[in-house]
């Protein structure tokens, strides 16, 4: 047997220079050749280390032994019986510390592991383009359940209960089904009709999806069960957008990062024609450093910024965002200022003309140097501020991505239903609240965290409302 | 299916729908507000609710002809539906142990006031009623006001209708001349709100305003309609719309509203010439 490529086969991608200017998709995904030369640097070893680091256990060698045979379908037959988003995961899942962390040639070879996330999107995106047969509809059971929201979370129970016969309802407040797959994920980094698509399957798989509904306000919890659903799982999402509450951040031009990717994804202002208004051009700086934080610089620099900051106060070791949003971020000529916190924005004020149409626009933001001191409770090097060293930045546009709390409303109108001092739903093992049959799932529970551990959460509900319905 | 069950032009620049939404009509409270989209690719419009029928399961809103979005949604005529309808959202106004209380309205603001002053006098709260327009042309729900209040008072800033004046000089009258209000709630442009509060705040009365800021998903998410209020960030969408006049900054949420000013501008010519092609503005 020839030796084991060392390397990942790289998967092609636009051009830097090109892709900074348009919203096409970054990464270009696998040829059927690169996805079976992929498929056979993996060992196939019995322990499968690398099915424990998937949040939704899937298969991870059984189909890519599929792949080895070049028989795609079957690969794809594996990994949709554990996984309802294929296609989604294999381009926004953090595999770098899930699956491929665990990869046996990695960690016992020291070579670079499968690209497991790459062979994942392949198989999707063949089987989305190759197969046009519609998922069969499984026998009803009788039972009903609702789903409140349609992310990651909503979906993956949604799918998984629908699979089982389960009538599902999903109620999403939003006018089009997706959540953060839709409103925050931009599309150069995870297409719409990609999102498009797997919601379609799940309404061939009979789940009915009802938009414009706010459960807390349209509905309430309560109604539902009055409505004879017996179960309800509530995927709400992260929810309000968080703010440092420094000086300056109600001037013009300052954005949560939620606001910004929903006017640019949902409400599409990246297109020419759109009637959506957004901040475009200038300079731009974005506070944080996770995956929001990375879309929303990226978005920035798409919409025709001539430079974009990312301010973070750690050091690259603790940059929270995949590596890969970090790495193609960097090549579209992103700026990374570390160890470096904002203290205050500020504004135009003209005061010999109350009527100029910029007062009230960010003119510049003041930062502070950090350096990292004693690690905090997690063990993470707490960053401290160096005095003195402040410093302005000009830019026309600030873009807060920081994080979320979670939305009351729904906390507010069911009683008995407990959260814990961030306002996150208390959930046990099983995802079951503290109300009866009432489950919760993703950031409504753990804050903002990745669209696959939102999954993990929404398929531990679906195992756990089955066992307790089909009794 | 959001259908339109009536529309009627109450004056030049505003209009009125009564919209078929049986969800949203049997949650509504005065004081929350919907999310309308008159086309599928339309922007998310907050309004603040006008009125709603529980058993006929219609909501009723007014909208003044502003901007390119309003402008679609005012294309659309009775018996066609709207792409989509969301609500009620935020939180209903507080009418419980008011005594007495005037509603200050300003121009189509007086749309959301009406509600408001409908439900604390068939509550049996002491209500007086003050709306400004800026002449006689523009007037709205006169009737309506003139019915479901305890005393009325017509102000217009030319002297076309009722007194000439603000409605901050009747509002002073009213106060100076004994009445004693337990509240007032005041609905319309943000500068009329600044001086009522600023009014009211002289002579220590409870005053709430009822904020309309720029909003995208209303339903908490965005953050984008956030305001100060005692020093501290809000959501208009989750926490309001309404908050305590005397700690809201008014002059940040002008600077806000005025965000996108020359964006609309354009829009407003762009929709406003592909309407007159008559194609409902489906660009």
């Amino acid at each position: 047997m020839a030796a084991r490529e060392p390397k990942k086969h790289e998967m092609p991608t636009q051009k830097p220079e090109v892709r900074a200017h348009n919203f096409e998709e970054v990464a270009l995904g696998y040829t059927a050749e690169l996805a079976e030369a992929e498929a056979q640097r993996c060992l196939n070893c019995k322990n499968k280390p690398c099915v424990s680091g998937c949040p939704v256990n899937i298969d991870i060698p059984e189909f890519i032994a599929h792949l080895k045979n070049k028989d795609i379908e079957g690969a794809y037959e594996v990994i949709s019986k554990t996984s309802s988003l294929p296609a989604v995961c294999g381009r926004v899942c953090p595999q770098e510390s899930q699956c491929e962390h665990e990869c046996t040639i990695a960690v016992k070879l020291g070579l670079e592991p499968v690209g497991i996330g790459r062979l994942e999107r392949f198989t999707a995106d063949w089987h989305r383009n190759n197969k046009k047969t519609a998922p069969v509809k499984p026998e009803p059971n009788g039972h009903k359940v609702a789903i409140i929201g349609s992310g990651p979370s909503g979906l993956t129970c949604a799918g998984d209960l629908a699979r089982l016969g389960y009538s599902v309802t999903i109620y999403e407040a939003l006018h089009t089904a997706g959540g953060v797959l839709v409103y925050g994920i931009p599309e150069f980094r995870l297409p719409k009709s990609i999102v498009a698509a797997e919601v379609e399957t799940l309404k061939q798989l009979g789940v009915d999806i009802v938009t414009d509904v706010v459960i807390g306000r349209t509905l309430t919890i309560d109604d539902l069960f009055e409505q004879g659903f017996e179960a309800v799982f509530i995927g709400s999402g992260a929810g309000l957008p968080n703010f440092m509450g420094i000086p300056g951040e109600s001037l013009c031009g300052v954005y949560s990062a939620n606001e910004f990717l929903t006017r640019s994804n949902l409400m599409k202002a990246y297109l020419d024609d759109s009637n959506t208004p957004i901040m475009k051009g200038g300079k731009v700086a974005v506070v944080g450093g996770g995956n929001v934080a990375m879309d929303s610089a990226r978005t920035a620099l798409r919409l025709g910024a001539e430079k974009v900051y990312i301010v973070y106060r750690r050091s690259m070791e603790e940059l929270p965002a995949r590596k890969e949003e970090v790495e193609h971020a960097v090549e579209e000529g992103i700026e990374l200022m570390l160890l470096c916190n904002p203290v205050e924005i500020l504004g135009y004020k003209n005061e010999k003309d109350p009527r100029d149409p910029k007062n009230g626009f960010v003119r510049a933001i003041r930062c502070i140097k950090m350096e990292l001191g004693e690690p905090d409770e997690k063990g993470r090097r707490r960053p401290v501020e160096i005095p003195g060293s402040e410093f302005e930045l000009d830019v026309d546009t600030v873009i807060m991505a920081i994080g979320t709390s979670p939305n009351p409303q729904i906390k507010d109108t069911t009683d008995g239903l407990e959260v814990n001092k961030r306002g996150g739903i208390i959930v046990n093992e099983e995802g079951l609240t503290s109300r009866e049959n009432v489950y919760a799932g993703g950031d409504a529970v753990t804050g903002a965290a990745t669209v696959i551990s939102a999954m993990g959460a929404g398929k531990t509900a679906a195992k756990a409302i089955h066992e307790t319905l089909a009794d | 299916m959001n259908r339109i069950l009536t529309k009627k032009e109450l004056n030049p620049t505003v209009t009125l729908m009564e919209i078929e939404a049986p969800l949203v009509a049997r949650k509504a409270e005065p004081g929350q507000f919907i999310i309308i989209r008159s086309h599928s690719d339309a922007e998310r419009i907050p309004l603040t609710i006008a009125d709603f029928d529980r058993e006929k399961g219609s909501v009723t809103i007014i909208f003044q002809i502003i901007g390119a979005g309003t402008m679609r949604l005012n294309s659309l005529n009775e018996g066609e539906n709207v792409a989509g309808f969301a609500g009620p959202l935020g939180r209903a106004t507080k009418t419980e142990g008011i005594k007495k209380a005037a509603v200050v309205g300003g121009g189509v603001g007086c749309a959301i006031a009406y509600p408001v002053t409908k439900k604390l006098y068939e509550q049996g709260t002491e209500v007086h009623a003050i709306a400004g327009f800026r002449s006689k042309d523009l007037v709205i729900l006169e009737n309506e006001f003139r019915t479901h209040s305890s005393g009325f008072f017509a102000v217009s800033d030319d002297g076309s209708w009722g007194e000439k004046g603000l409605v901050t000089d009747t509002l002073k009258k009213l106060i100076e001349s004994g009445e004693k209000y337990d509240e007032v709630i005041t609905i319309g442009p943000l500068i009329m709100m600044k001086f009522v509060c600023a009014l009211t705040k002289q002579y220590g009365i409870k005053t709430i305003a009822s904020m309309n800021p720029i909003m995208i998903d209303g339903t908490g998410m965005c953050g984008c309609c956030r305001l100060t209020v005692g020093g501290q960030t809000r959501f208009a969408c989750v926490d309001g719309p309404e908050f305590d006049g005397h700690e809201i900054d008014f002059d940040e949420a002008m600077s806000r509203s005025r965000m996108y000013s020359a964006f609309e501008k354009r829009a407003r010519e762009e929709t406003c010439n592909l309407l007159k092609m008559g194609n409902g503005g489906n660009a």
